[in-house]
């Protein structure tokens, strides 16, 4: 069979954890409007950090760390750009740039490190039953659960005056001045807690994957991206629900893709430039269906002009 | 009430372009004064806005709100009890948020405590938000889900004042808030503006380019130019003054001719 039950198992389960990082990027990019590159570095961090704690045997503590990793990673990122005037994208670099050398020294200067005979989240909440059931899809499970609890989350800190003034801040941040609220105080606010989520994402795909590398995170921000743009052409830019709805059926839609391609024989080796590719067309989709439509109206236009002219050219003779 | 103190404020110090934008100004209001300003472009009074507002910090002077120095508090602080109203009314409101989530991060001023945060729009927020709504007369309190990108210019600016104006202020700053728009609009915002200020007795500065208003609208008006005020007319002088009046005054005051065609041209249309 072409598309087995557990490709689409797979790619749901990895889906859902990158849906977390979509979901730090619908609040950094979508909403706060800046570009904050440093997504994958702390996505990275997250992943170290859940990884060294669960070795040490305390898998929960360890997605509760990445938490803390992600949001000790967004205040620096914000620290830079509010206080120390650094443009966003370049605080974003820096950041990433300085957390390799974090991540290498989190993960004890070794580049990769495995799981292995101890108990991950994972395990632990597989233990609760016995069932076949259970057995197959438990991950999956505990992925949507914490995915959505997420989800639900940010959708409840959005209608939060807290969470209106960070989205007036990406709107106009005139207007959230004057209404007494410091932007460098929200946009700290809206940095922690979006790297918070990609640093929880970071955790999980450690302890699903049961390994850690250093490089596991280099491209993450173009994936997020995708799923992000994937999730508005198809549900439209509005409200908060539509966007945060947008960000889980994109995420999964993306891996979708990634999965078939795999399935189409494209070689592992050429992985990135597929997801590039995925990128740059889920991306340019608009853009491109602007342009078919303003050629269709230039070729009806000219038609009609041809028509008259000729009508003209008869009527003369 | 509000005090300003040989305030100095130089643009591009050390540059070619140096400006000079305030030069020793000195002003005080009155608790419930309107004053309305002219001057001409360059005279200084967006300088003067952005000074007691906080866009900036000045060189010299002292700013004092009700007994307090307010010269070096950051702006976001001072809009707790500064309203501020700008020419471009999109500004002032967030375009991809409700009616309804714009007044409530204008509401924000009222809170004092920082648990406020984390509580949501309340039914009685939204009831409160109607009624003023209401009072626009522009049918908005039927919008409130709508995005505020939706509204034309004039529905913004008004939405835009009631923001300024939700929490009563200490002081209200219109700059040119109503020249965006067009005659019939601005007349409509203005009214509202009126009545705003009267209801609330509040305490306001206006600038404006048109000479008929600076002298009919509040109880004061004020003449700027090269940084500092030149005129400061009100009670029977102001009343018994004409336009021709206030433009012989600038340039006895300024000690030069008028050469701003805006405000001519203004002064000409009115007559």
């Amino acid at each position: 069979m072409f598309i087995t039950p557990a490709i689409i198992q797979t790619a749901f389960e990895v889906g859902l954890i990158y849906s977390l990082v979509a979901l730090s990027l619908y609040l950094s990019f979508t909403i706060l409007n800046l570009c904050d590159l440093s997504t994958d570095g702390c996505y990275t961090l997250g992943c170290a950090v859940s990884a060294m704690i669960t070795i040490a045997g305390h898998p929960i503590l360890a997605l509760f760390a990445a938490v803390a990793a992600g949001i000790c990673s967004g205040f620096v990122t914000a620290f830079l750009q509010t206080r120390l005037g650094i443009e966003s994208i370049l605080a974003g670099i820096i950041v990433n740039t300085g957390l390799y050398t974090i991540n290498l020294m989190v993960m004890g200067l070794s580049s990769n490190v495995s799981i292995f005979n101890v108990d991950t989240a994972f395990t632990l909440f597989r233990g609760l039953s016995e069932s076949d059931f259970w057995v197959n899809w438990h991950k999956l499970i505990l992925i949507a659960v914490i995915a959505v609890v997420m989800c639900v989350l940010m959708y409840l800190f959005l209608g939060t005056r807290l969470g209106l003034s960070i989205r007036a801040t990406g709107d106009n941040d005139s207007m959230v001045k004057s209404s007494s609220i410091n932007p460098a105080f929200t946009i700290t606010v809206g940095l922690c807690v979006s790297n918070a989520c990609t640093g929880l994402a970071g955790g999980l795909i450690g302890q699903y994957n049961k390994s850690c590398d250093i490089n596991l995170g280099t491209g993450m921000v173009t994936i997020a991206l995708a799923s992000l743009v994937i999730g508005e052409t198809l549900l439209g830019k509005g409200s908060v629900k539509k966007g945060i709805i947008g960000v889980l059926v994109g995420s999964c839609l993306y891996r979708f893709i990634v999965a078939l391609a795999l399935r189409m024989n494209v070689p592992t080796e050429a992985f990135k430039l597929v997801s590039a590719i995925i990128v740059a067309v889920a991306i340019a989709a608009p853009k491109i269906k602007e342009y078919v439509a303003l050629r269709r109206t230039k070729a009806r236009i000219l038609a009609e002009h041809k028509a008259e002219n000729q009508k003209m050219t008869k009527g003369d003779n | 009430m509000l005090k300003l103190t040989n305030v100095h404020k130089t643009f591009h110090i050390g540059t070619v372009n140096e400006k000079k934008a305030l030069q020793g100004l000195n002003l005080e209001l009155k608790e419930g004064d309107f004053a309305t300003i002219v001057g001409s472009n360059g005279a200084g009074k967006s300088t003067m806005f952005n000074a007691i507002a906080g866009g900036f910090s000045v060189e010299k002077g002292c700013i004092e709100l009700d007994g307090e120095d307010i010269t070096f508090v950051p702006d976001y602080k001072k809009a707790k009890y500064i309203g501020y109203l700008f020419q471009d009314p999109m500004k002032g409101t967030a375009p991809h948020m409700t009616i309804e989530e714009n007044l409530a991060v204008a509401y924000l001023r009222a809170s004092t405590k920082s648990n406020q945060f984390f509580s949501r729009i309340s039914k009685k927020d939204k009831e409160m938000f109607r009624e003023h709504l209401s009072l626009l007369g522009m049918d908005l309190e039927n919008r409130m889900k709508n995005p505020v990108g939706l509204l034309s210019g004039g529905q913004r600016q008004a939405l835009t004042l009631l923001m300024a104006t939700i929490v009563t202020p200490k002081i209200l700053l219109l700059d040119e808030h109503t020249a965006a728009l067009d005659p019939a609009t601005a007349e409509k915002v203005l009214n509202l503006t009126k009545n705003i200020i009267k209801e609330r007795n509040l305490t306001c500065l206006m600038i404006t380019h048109n000479m008929n208003q600076a002298l009919e609208l509040g109880n004061r008006t004020l003449m700027m130019d090269s940084g500092r005020i030149v005129l400061d007319v009100s009670g029977e002088e102001r009343d018994n003054m004409t336009v021709e009046d206030l433009l012989q005054k600038f340039s006895v005051g300024a000690g030069q001719e008028f050469d701003n065609d805006r405000i001519l041209l203004s002064t000409a249309k009115e007559k």
